[in-house]
């Protein structure tokens, strides 16, 4: 079921919701199957141009010029999905051999920029494509967010527009030479998520980070999208934990704020053959520092925390290096 | 499918994890207490965590003649549950659908689903304003029994931002704001009682406030709270009610 609904690369122009047993308006039988009968787009579907998408070898062109593409990953909302990209993003560009990208695929609540501290900014176009945002010399970064009229306009968005945006991103954006890329994801296991794999099937894909908390509440979303990540194709890199036990700053008192009764990040890791990469313990000021869009890691570099996040990032890259 | 509703509530947020699912479970089991008659329906398809919530992902779904039956709590059958978690094989099995998909179930969750008289339907829904909450705005737009939303933010600014979004969002489906709650505001050390504000503290309310929005209060965290959830079945047989 997901190789069909993966070969669907939605077409943006439809001017009404497909149907729900839509082949997709590019495949061999978008106008005829059965579902199309009665279907507002079915003149159109059947009057586009057939065979593969004419805008993936130009997204292969763009990415052809980053060594490692990672995503970050999770099932489950409010995990730290995006703290931890910005967090990888800063330790990345901490070494000034490296250049870093982060894009930002969570459309309708595009926190990265808040966690980076450029979401004031705004996107230029030029001949070569649209110029992510540079947050410093090696650190840029692209989000929907720059292309907001106002920082709180909602994106009442279905899929289908969601994945013409993300192609965009992926096509028009002039990165550069990158030797990581690293793309922030929305909960869930949708859209966004079968439009970037797809795209950058033929590009390649390093692996994904996958991001949890302790409790089995999240770890029961983490395994669907461990499970997704199996049937599109994508490697797990390895699992992080992230708000595992909060030490409390006045008397150093540790408590299990998400209890991990099923054993938490690690026994699922264990569970699935997954490398297990770390966890990371709450500390208000990783909070405090991504509202700010502060760097955490250079704020508060003896924290525990901090040094978690660190190991954390080191075994990632080791993870990623290795491959090559 | 809904005429034998009293009332429709929905519980919001644009950010994900800060408590959708525990503020409708709560909101559930207090009106069940209160001696109403409660139903919930889960409309996060991808990522169903009501199941786990209340206890019961052993439940199935059943088809009579007048459509789904909904999964019941306990004999009593004060509080009825529906969650796309029912009806996987596996609870580790991914759901990836794309919004076409999503919106055709979301569809039959509002025509099929045989639900008794029931003083309120809470609807407990994914992150975001995409293709879930198009689909339900447009399911419920013509139902006068739909009094609103109860939106759930955390205090730091980061999900404030996200919330706005869904607030903007309540506004253009014409769903009435019935207040904000503030998820996660505070930790008490058990060690020591000194509170800290993991996730710093009062962005919900002066949100509520410079919106003027009801604001229905702040809940701290209490790992109790996430215990109870844990230990599941534990938990149900020392519930009274």
């Amino acid at each position: 079921m997901l190789t069909a609904t993966h070969q669907r690369l939605t077409n943006t122009h439809l001017p009404t919701p497909e149907p729900e047993h839509c082949p997709g308006p590019e495949s061999e039988n978008a106008g005829k199957s059965d579902a199309c009968a009665g279907c507002a787009n079915k003149e159109i579907c059947e009057s586009l141009p057939k065979g593969p998408d004419p805008d993936l070898p130009l997204i292969n062109k763009r990415l052809a010029n980053i060594n490692h593409k990672v995503l970050v990953l999770s099932g489950k909302g409010g995990v730290g999905k995006s703290t931890f990209t910005s967090m990888l993003s800063w330790a990345l560009a901490a070494d000034p051999g490296l250049e870093i990208g982060a894009m930002d695929l969570d459309i309708c609540g595009p926190s990265l920029p808040k966690m980076l501290g450029c979401e004031n900014e705004s996107i230029h176009a030029s001949n070569s494509g649209w110029s992510p945002v540079y947050i410093s010399d090696n650190l840029g970064m692209m989000s929907i967010q720059f292309l907001l009229p106002k920082e709180d306009s909602a994106i009442i968005w279905r899929g289908a527009k969601k994945n013409g945006l993300i192609k965009q991103f992926l096509k028009d954006v002039d990165w550069g030479q990158l030797d990581y890329l690293v793309i922030d994801t929305p909960p869930g296991t949708s859209d966004e998520h079968l439009s970037v794999t797809n795209y950058m099937k033929d590009a390649g894909i390093d692996g994904a980070l996958i991001v949890t908390t302790p409790q089995e509440v999240a770890l029961l979303d983490v395994r669907k999208e461990i499970d997704f990540c199996r049937k599109a194709g994508v490697k797990v890199l390895g699992i992080v934990e992230n708000m595992s036990g909060f030490v409390c700053p006045n008397c150093g008192g540790e408590s299990k704020i998400f209890k991990p009764t099923t054993g938490g990040g690690e026994r699922l890791a264990k569970e699935m053959g997954l490398k297990f990469l770390g966890s990371v313990p709450l500390d208000p000021r990783i909070g405090k520092s991504c509202d700010s869009g502060e760097s955490f890691l250079d704020l508060y570099p003896d924290s525990p925390a901090c040094e978690a996040i660190l190991d954390v990032v080191d075994a990632l890259r080791d993870e990623i290096e290795s491959e090559n | 499918m809904l005429d034998n509703i009293d009332h429709i509530v929905l519980v919001l947020s644009g950010k994900g994890g800060v408590g959708k699912s525990s503020v409708t479970t709560q909101l559930a089991l207090t009106l069940v207490r209160q001696g109403y008659k409660v139903g919930v329906l889960d409309i996060d398809l991808t990522g169903p965590s009501m199941p786990r919530m209340f206890g019961i992902e052993e439940g199935k779904i059943h088809q009579s003649s007048k459509g789904w039956v909904p999964v019941y709590y306990d004999d009593s059958k004060r509080l009825a549950v529906m969650s796309l978690g029912f009806l996987l094989g596996d609870r580790g099995n991914s759901v990836v659908w794309r919004g076409p998909k999503k919106t055709g179930m979301i569809r039959q969750f509002i025509k099929d689903v045989q639900w008794e008289h029931l003083d309120y339907l809470l609807v407990d829904t994914p992150p975001g304003t995409s293709d879930e909450h198009i689909a339900i705005a447009e399911e419920l737009r013509y139902c006068a029994n739909v009094d609103g939303a109860v939106v759930v933010t955390t205090p730091q600014l980061v999900s404030i931002n996200d919330v706005r979004k869904e607030l903007n969002f309540c506004q253009k489906v014409n769903f009435k704001v019935l207040g904000l709650v503030e998820n996660m505001s505070g930790f008490v050390c058990p060690h020591c009682a000194e509170c800290t504000n993991i996730f710093s503290s009062g962005g919900g309310e002066a949100l509520a406030k410079s919106l003027d929005l009801p604001f229905l209060g702040s809940v701290p965290i209490d790992p109790t709270f996430n215990e109870l959830i844990e230990r599941q079945n534990e938990w149900r047989d020392s519930w009274d009610g």
